[in-house]
């Protein structure tokens, strides 16, 4: 297993090659993905891209589902915890 | 944007174990085969590409035999909508990472598979609360467990693999709850010894959580903590108990995804498209084959596949293959009656409880008179990200109402994607050959 650099919210993380996003977030501790709209922090539920709730910004493209995107060396990603 | 259209024999919609056997079957028979699906790589929800543990013989073996078939695989393709073709055709409309297309064929097997249906309990909105097969997806991309107290609380036999999964990946599983009352679960396991390869299967699954109490008639009430779960309440209907954990894995069973077969104008009833012994639907030109025929688990998915595949192609399946299907559609019933919900599952929610996710909207904002659909206009519930998928599903339990009628694209789409069917609607009225 290798591992390669993202950033989380301004912090650099070390994470495993071929994880998803959601699964770098999870295991970084990061548990708040997205605020909802009456101010609740959601994170993952179906973990299969149905269910909307893991949606973060990634390399400045908002919405989308981190349970579905695998991560890449130097990815930027932006969860509700950078905007509250 | 150029206009592109690709045209094949057979259509397959999603790459899970049914639409891998539906796939290589047709392709086999001579057809021109194309099989889409909108993960990064065939395998479905159960062979999904693991990352921490090797796949399955069967898997292999039905990965190999696709790709020595001479189908077309298309990944990260979702089909987002089906229409009327040329010729008695079908012309399905697809968004990939690089934009919409279209794919004309002369026929179609949906094998769209199924979800996790989720029930609203307080509490369940929290981060680290997740589905049971949910939890296995995240495993299966590399979540790690160590060391992390974990509840699993729901129903039926996904419980076995999900959590012997989490076992095996060094969790503390402290408790899995059944919400199926003892008597059945029981007289469902002495069924098991019909099917010799199930029985063991399932006893392989339990070995590796054997330390983790089994509790069945057991449900979960509530969910607790800030800002993540770290605790549950459970009941068994006379006494309640709290327990602390750091993960929670709470669903009521898979709901099939007929979403693209309503819009077809497949017949659906109970929630399942309805299918003859060929796999064919109400709609000629259209077969449907695993899940979305009802939830019959991967060897059910496999022999549907199998009779949709060579049925769109235009071959008989044989009767040895006829037989093992319903033979495995006997097993399927006996799971349905054993792990039926109860009552108090479906009531679980308090007025406060959140009932749509993505539009948070609460339970006392909803009036047991109205119809799903006037759920949607009044408040918003089924409007947001998910259309609907979760808590429609949820609601249907909740509160018996009907899941309302698709509207195309069953999903949302790119607007680029979205160009391209007006521009197509209007150049090619009837598909293109
Ligand atoms: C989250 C989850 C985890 C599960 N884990 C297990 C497990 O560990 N063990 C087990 O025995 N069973 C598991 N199951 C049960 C499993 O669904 C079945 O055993 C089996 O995978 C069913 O095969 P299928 O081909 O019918 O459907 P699926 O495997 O669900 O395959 C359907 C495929 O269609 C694709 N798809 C759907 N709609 C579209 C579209 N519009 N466009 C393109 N592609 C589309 C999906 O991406 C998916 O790959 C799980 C179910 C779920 C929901
Ligand atoms: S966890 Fe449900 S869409 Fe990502």
């Amino acid at each position: 297993m290798s591992a390669i650099n993202i950033i989380v919210d301004g912090r650099t993380l070390a994470v495993e090659e071929n994880a998803t996003v959601a699964v770098a977030l999870l295991d970084a501790r990061e548990y708040a993905f997205r605020t909802s709209v009456s101010g609740e922090a959601r994170g993952p539920l179906c973990g299969m891209g149905v269910c909307y709730e893991c949606r973060v910004t990634i390399d400045g493209v908002p919405h989308r589902r981190a349970c579905l995107v695998v991560v890449a060396a130097g990815m930027r990603i932006e969860t509700a915890a950078a905007r509250a | 944007m150029t206009h592109t259209l690709r045209e094949c024999d057979v259509l397959v919609v999603g790459a899970g174990p049914a639409g891998m056997s539906a796939a290589a079957r047709a392709a086999e028979s001579g057809a021109r085969a194309i099989v889409a699906d909108e993960g990064v790589a065939p395998g479905g929800q159960i062979w999904r590409p693991a990352l921490r543990s090797s796949s399955p013989v069967v898997a292999q073996r039905w990965a190999a035999r696709l790709a020595g078939s001479g189908a077309v695989v298309l990944r990260s393709t979702s089909i987002v909508e089906l229409r009327r073709g040329a010729n008695d055709g079908w012309l399905a409309l697809a968004e990939s990472n690089d934009g919409g297309f279209q794919i004309a064929a002369r026929s179609i097997v949906l094998a769209t598979g199924a979800r996790e249906r989720f029930l609203p309990f307080p509490g369940w909105t929290l981060p680290n609360v997740v589905g049971i097969g949910g939890a296995q997806a995240l495993l299966k991309s590399g979540m790690s467990v160590r060391g992390r107290r974990v509840v699993i609380a729901g129903t039926g036999p996904l419980i076995f693999p999900v959590a012997a999964s989490l076992a095996r990946a060094g969790a503390m599983l402290v408790v899995v709850a059944e919400q199926a009352p003892r008597h059945k679960v029981l007289r469902f396991a002495a069924g098991l010894w019909r099917s010799p390869a199930l029985l063991a299967r399932a006893a392989a699954y339990r070995a590796a959580f054997l330390r983790t109490p089994y509790a069945t008639g057991t449900w979960v009430v509530a969910a607790h903590g800030e800002p993540a779960v770290q605790s549950v309440t459970i009941t068994d209907g006379a006494s309640t108990r709290a327990i602390e954990c750091d993960l929670l894995c709470a669903a009521f069973g898979l709901v099939p995804n007929v979403e693209l077969a309503r819009l077809a104008g497949c017949d659906v009833a109970e929630g399942r498209v309805i299918v003859d012994a060929r796999q064919a639907t109400s709609m000629a030109g259209l077969y449907c084959a695993g899940e979305p025929t009802g939830i019959g688990g991967v060897d059910l998915s496999l022999a549907e596949g199998e009779i949709a595949g060579l049925a769109a192609a235009g071959r008989q399946a044989d009767a040895a293959l006829l037989g093992r299907a319903s033979a495995l559609r006997r097993h399927a019933a006996a799971i349905d009656e054993a792990f039926a919900l109860r009552a108090e599952v479906k009531a679980l929610a308090k007025p406060d409880t959140i009932v749509c996710r993505c539009e948070d909207v609460r339970m006392r904002e909803l009036d047991p008179r109205w119809s799903a659909r006037q759920a949607k206009l009044y408040t918003r519930a089924g409007m947001g990200a998910c259309q609907g998928r979760i808590c429609g599903s949820a609601l249907e339990c909740v509160m018996g109402w009907p899941a309302d009628s698709v509207r195309p694209p069953t999903q949302p789409v790119r607007v680029s994607t979205f160009l391209q069917d007006i521009q197509s609607a209007q150049s090619l009225p009837h598909g293109a050959h």
